[in-house]
């Protein structure tokens, strides 16, 4: 009988003695926590990286079943994350959040959401470069897009086996733009053109026009790049709810109740998606160089197509404003202003740079569409 | 399509970037058409 509540008692310690044969394993727990102190100490994008700082602890406990067939994580990632629909729910959210009056405001900000998606492709190119494959190099460059459901979406559709680093990197750099964007704002700008006043001439828009934006983006943008219709779609879905006024329940759901559950789930998910020994390798630092970047040169690209505009327009537009050209919204506006406001107290960049921020936001879902659109008539996915 | 990486990043970055780029400028043209059709009115201050 001894022997058998030994026996028993032994079972209990088998996870412990696991932790220190698989190194990985236990690495990836401090990687957990770390993710999971930048959260909460930090204020890092804490409503994704607190699930997925626990759901990578959860993966990486010895002998845990979480991501074996039938187990809980496994279970939604399979009904939420390979099926590319929690990303899509978050784009209703989104929607129903953002406002896109500012670049309706000002339509030339749509541009400058577009400069800030050059660090896609640049960074899919040095990927290449790397060796990696093409639909892998598509996943990494989408980082690039500041922008976690549309990498996501991307990467769990085409590349699943990236899908930790790659949502690692884009959360974890997009809650970084207040600390990357500055210094290359300052380096690119000469004194003259980062004191630039820029008055705010747009006049408001009509309740008409803002009802007509989403359903004009997504009869035009699934035109031209079908394959990436889901992802504007759902965009302008929660959008045009928001602007409609008739469905506030639906628009209070979407940005409330069903953003936070599946913010949740798909945080989850995506931690369990980083087990050590498929996650440590060189190929993961790689990845989260490369998303850094690109999110650099996102920013360099926004910032020179900024300059390129102060010449053409004969010093009227502030080129700092093209930083805010990425998906990370409101938070690049905010940079913008700030690092404004330290050259010239009396310069007011929010609102133009809001515009640009909400083109980017725009911009980062149609440069992932025409991307899907350029890859499926080249044949490299159906 | 059998293509290198090379050329298969190239032409992303040509039609990939250029496809973003035009169809954005064609959505920002639209949009201030837009804007020019339906301008803003005092009524839509007091709906919204």
């Amino acid at each position: 009988m001894l022997e058998a509540i030994l026996a028993g008692l032994s079972g209990l310690v088998v996870g412990f003695k696991l932790l220190f044969v698989n190194w990985q394993n236990l690495i990836m727990l401090c990687v957990g926590g770390g993710l999971l102190w930048l959260a909460i100490k930090k204020d890092c994008e804490p409503l994704l990286l607190v699930p997925i700082g626990f759901g990578c602890i959860l993966v990486n406990i010895p002998m845990s079943d979480v991501m074996l067939k039938d187990g809980f994580i496994r279970t939604i990632y399979d009904a939420g994350v390979d099926t590319e629909l929690f990303p899509l729910l978050i784009f209703i959210g989104i929607g129903a959040m953002t406002d896109f009056g500012p670049v309706l405001a000002q339509p030339y900000t749509f541009l400058l959401g577009a400069a800030g998606q050059f660090g896609i492709f640049l960074t899919l190119l040095v990927a290449l470069f790397l060796g990696f494959p093409k639909l892998d190099a598509v996943s990494i460059g989408i980082i690039g897009a500041c922008d976690g459901p549309t990498a996501i979406y991307v990467t769990s559709k085409y590349a699943p086996h990236l899908l930790g680093a790659v949502a690692v990197a884009a959360y974890s750099y997009m809650s970084l733009v207040p600390v990357l964007q500055p210094p290359i704002m300052k380096a690119l700008t000469t004194e003259k053109e980062k004191k630039t006043v820029m008055k705010f001439t747009a006049k408001p828009v009509s309740k008409t026009t803002k009802l007509l934006f989403p359903i004009v983006i997504t009869l035009v943008g699934g035109c031209i790049a079908p394959k990436g219709l889901p992802l504007l779609a759902t965009i302008m879905l929660g959008n045009l709810m928001k602007e409609s006024g008739v469905v506030a329940r639906l628009t209070g759901a979407a940005e409330n109740e069903i953003a936070n559950v599946v913010t949740l789930f798909l945080g989850l998910s995506i931690g369990a998606t980083m087990a050590g020994p498929a996650f440590i390798r060189a190929e993961t630092l790689i990845i989260l160089a490369l998303g850094f970047m690109a999110i650099c040169l996102d920013t360099v690209c926004g910032v020179l197509f900024g300059k390129a505009l102060y010449i053409m327009t004969g010093g009227k537009i502030n080129p700092l404003i093209g930083a805010a050209g990425i998906s990370a919204f409101p938070m690049a506006a905010r940079v913008v202003q700030k690092v404004g406001t330290q050259y010239n107290k009396k310069s007011y960049l929010l609102m133009h740079a809001m515009g640009a921020n909400a083109g980017g936001q725009i911009g980062s879902v149609i440069a992932a569409a025409v991307m899907l659109s350029v890859l499926a008539g080249m044949g490299v996915i159906r | 399509m059998e293509m290198d990486n090379f050329t298969f990043g190239i032409t992303m970055l040509v039609a990939g970037m250029g496809g973003t780029l035009v169809t954005l400028g064609l959505l920002s043209l639209m949009m201030l058409g837009l804007g020019k059709l339906f301008p803003y009115k005092e009524e839509d201050g007091k709906e919204g």
